[in-house]
């Protein structure tokens, strides 16, 4: 059985094992099937996330949203069970909703209140005492840049304030789980850079884990360090990439002048697997190797490398190969 | 509040009850009801038919004052008749007060999506229509039974001890019929205003059910010559209930059961409708 703080969530991952995975997962899904009607949105889902940060991604009407609603209550599954941070949907699912700070995709506001006054009424509704959440809510508006705009009505936000005041109602409670659904929907470049600097300072802080919901893979790669990808309500893929990255950086690609077998060998007798095509090598770096080593060879064999790279597969070639799966 | 931190720090204190939370929701409704001038205008308004009904009970016990107008002290009666009018004059207000404030409890929210954000808190839908309808519930109570058991108590401290004894279900039927009303127009105007998501749209369509109603039911029961199209008329409905409460005599098309049924049927309809409404998402099969 899992070690639960007292609001019942949990402890961090640091915590939970001695090897950094936690020992309860964020998410776990049990063929979890979700049906509007006679169509399956989800269909068997079966996955277990326990990353920091976990993005959904997938084309528009893969299902993410309904994941999302699904694992807040809003959906009651068809068939199959979904916990979070091991509490079953159907039966706790107060109890998750106190552990969770939504941001929805849509707009969300009450436009004649101003920001302080919802902020705190959010606050106050997930359990926070008045003075608390009238202290917390400015806190958060603070925390999400909107200090100077906070005593303005939500009704004349522009769009990119009104994403970051509900950031702000997501995190006044001090969720152990964030969910943003979209959260750099109709975004300028730079209110998106903000924005994506903001989760990513959210996810280093350690307090809060993330799942983000998006079809833009940019803000995935930079937030994110699993993928689940989403297809017509199923899986497609999974990936965690971090260690995407990691493995990323132990391939490399040659392209050479004056290699022969000599400097196979010599490459081959560090450990590294090669694979040579005329004057292109293949090569997987075994551990402590570095690109250093291999120009020191390509030194004393005066092979000239005319290109090197790292292969490097992007969340973009990952989704496309799922969608082409 | 001087603010100085910029970090994000987690809540580790006490969460409040999870019982009281409905009761944000009518501290925030209620607050932001009472920002219209208008309205805390029209609220103090409804105040006077009570102080009006205050000193016509006084001058039914103030012999001094009758005698000055030559009048005997029976003349004026204050009795089950005496407290229907009283509360036939405040149900109207009430429904004024309801058309006027009903109408944006609900529909602001819907209107502007912002179910999702009460309902993925630890915050249930039945919470959030307790604590929309409290705020209507506490409003037309204050210019109803309140002031009605009022008037009751002091009724009965001039009239004594037997007349109270005698006439205690008065205060009974006070309660009673308020009760049907306050709920009857409460769930009428979330129901609607959840419907239509607007206001205005909403308050309107109040005043429609109410009076279109009426003109409905009379027509249906002049064309067909049938007594039915009464059940269309709520006004209708809600008075054979309260004159049978009153124990007043009144020529009524319906029985007071029917009309029971009809008010309960009703309100069903509206929960019904609030039920399918009121949700974080509305899913399009």
């Amino acid at each position: 059985m899992s070690t639960l703080t007292q609001a019942g969530a949990p402890v961090s991952s640091e915590q939970g094992s001695p090897t950094g995975i936690p020992a309860v997962p964020l998410i776990d899904l049990q063929g979890l099937t979700v049906r509007f009607g006679h169509r399956d949105i989800l269909s068997s889902l079966t996955a277990s996330l326990r990353g920091r940060a976990i993005g959904l991604l997938g084309p528009n009407g893969a299902g993410k949203s309904t994941l999302i609603n699904t694992l807040l209550g809003f959906h009651k599954p068809a068939a199959g069970s979904a916990r979070v941070f091991g509490h079953e949907i159907g039966r706790d699912i107060k109890l998750i909703r106190g552990l969770v700070g939504y941001m929805p995709e849509n707009d969300a506001f009450i436009s004649k209140m101003n920001a302080v006054s919802f902020v705190q009424m959010m606050g106050e509704l997930s359990g926070l005492p008045s003075s608390v959440a009238l202290e917390r809510a400015h806190e958060a508006l603070f925390y999400v840049g909107l200090a100077e705009a906070r005593y303005r009505k939500l009704g004349t936000y522009s769009l990119g304030m009104r994403q970051l005041a509900k950031l702000a109602q997501a995190i006044v409670h001090g969720p152990k789980l964030l969910i943003l659904d979209e959260p750099t929907n109709g975004l300028d470049p730079s209110a998106r850079q903000r924005m994506i600097r903001m989760i990513r300072e959210i996810r280093d802080g350690q307090e809060m884990r993330i799942v983000l919901c998006s079809h833009l893979l940019r803000d995935v790669e930079d937030t994110c360090d699993e993928v689940l990808i989403l297809k017509q309500g199923r899986i497609a893929h999974y990936s965690n990439l971090d260690e995407e990255r990691r493995a990323n950086k132990r391939f490399l690609e040659l392209e050479t002048y004056g290699a022969n077998g000599d400097f196979t060998a010599a490459i081959e007798k560090l450990g590294c697997e090669c694979a040579v095509a005329a004057n292109r090598m293949k090569m997987v770096l075994a551990d402590g190797i570095e690109a250093r080593d291999i120009f020191k060879i390509a030194a004393e064999q005066q092979v000239r490398i005319r290109r090197m790279n790292f292969r490097r597969d992007t969340l973009e070639d990952i989704f496309l190969k799922a969608m082409e799966s | 509040m001087a603010v100085y931190r910029r970090n994000y720090r987690p809540y580790t204190g006490a969460l409040t009850p999870a019982w009281t939370r409905f009761l944000v929701l009518f501290r925030y409704s209620r607050r932001n009801l009472f920002r219209s001038k208008l309205l805390t205008g029209f609220f103090v308004l409804c105040f006077f038919w009570p102080l009006g009904c205050l000193a016509w009970i006084y001058v039914a016990h103030s012999v001094s004052f009758l005698a000055k107008f030559g009048l005997p002290p029976q003349v004026v009666s204050i009795d089950n008749k005496f407290f229907l009018l009283f509360m036939s004059v405040q149900g109207v207000l009430a429904f004024l007060l309801t058309a006027f404030a009903g109408p944006g409890l609900v529909s602001p929210d819907l209107a502007n999506g912002a179910l999702p954000l009460y309902f993925c808190r630890p915050f249930s839908r039945a919470e959030y229509v307790l604590g929309k309808s409290s705020v209507l519930a506490i409003l037309l109570s204050q210019i109803t039974w309140i002031p009605g058991l009022v008037l009751f108590a002091i009724q009965a401290s001039f009239a004594g001890a037997a007349w109270t004894w005698d006439n205690l279900w008065i205060a009974g039927s006070l309660i009673v019929s308020s009760l049907i009303w306050i709920a009857i127009l409460s769930l009428l105007a979330m129901a609607l205003s959840a419907w239509v998501k607007w206001r205005v749209v909403a308050g309107a369509l109040l005043l429609a059910v109410m009076f279109f109603g009426a003109g409905f039911g009379e027509a249906i029961n002049g064309v067909l010559r049938i007594q039915g199209g009464h059940f269309f008329n709520l006004v209708y409905l809600v008075a054979t209930v309260w004159t049978n409460l009153f124990l007043v005599d009144g020529d009524r098309g319906i029985t007071a059961g029917q009309a029971w049924i009809a008010i309960l049927v009703y309100c069903g309809v509206c929960l019904w409708l609030l039920i399918r409404k009121v949700r974080a998402y509305e899913v399009v099969r």
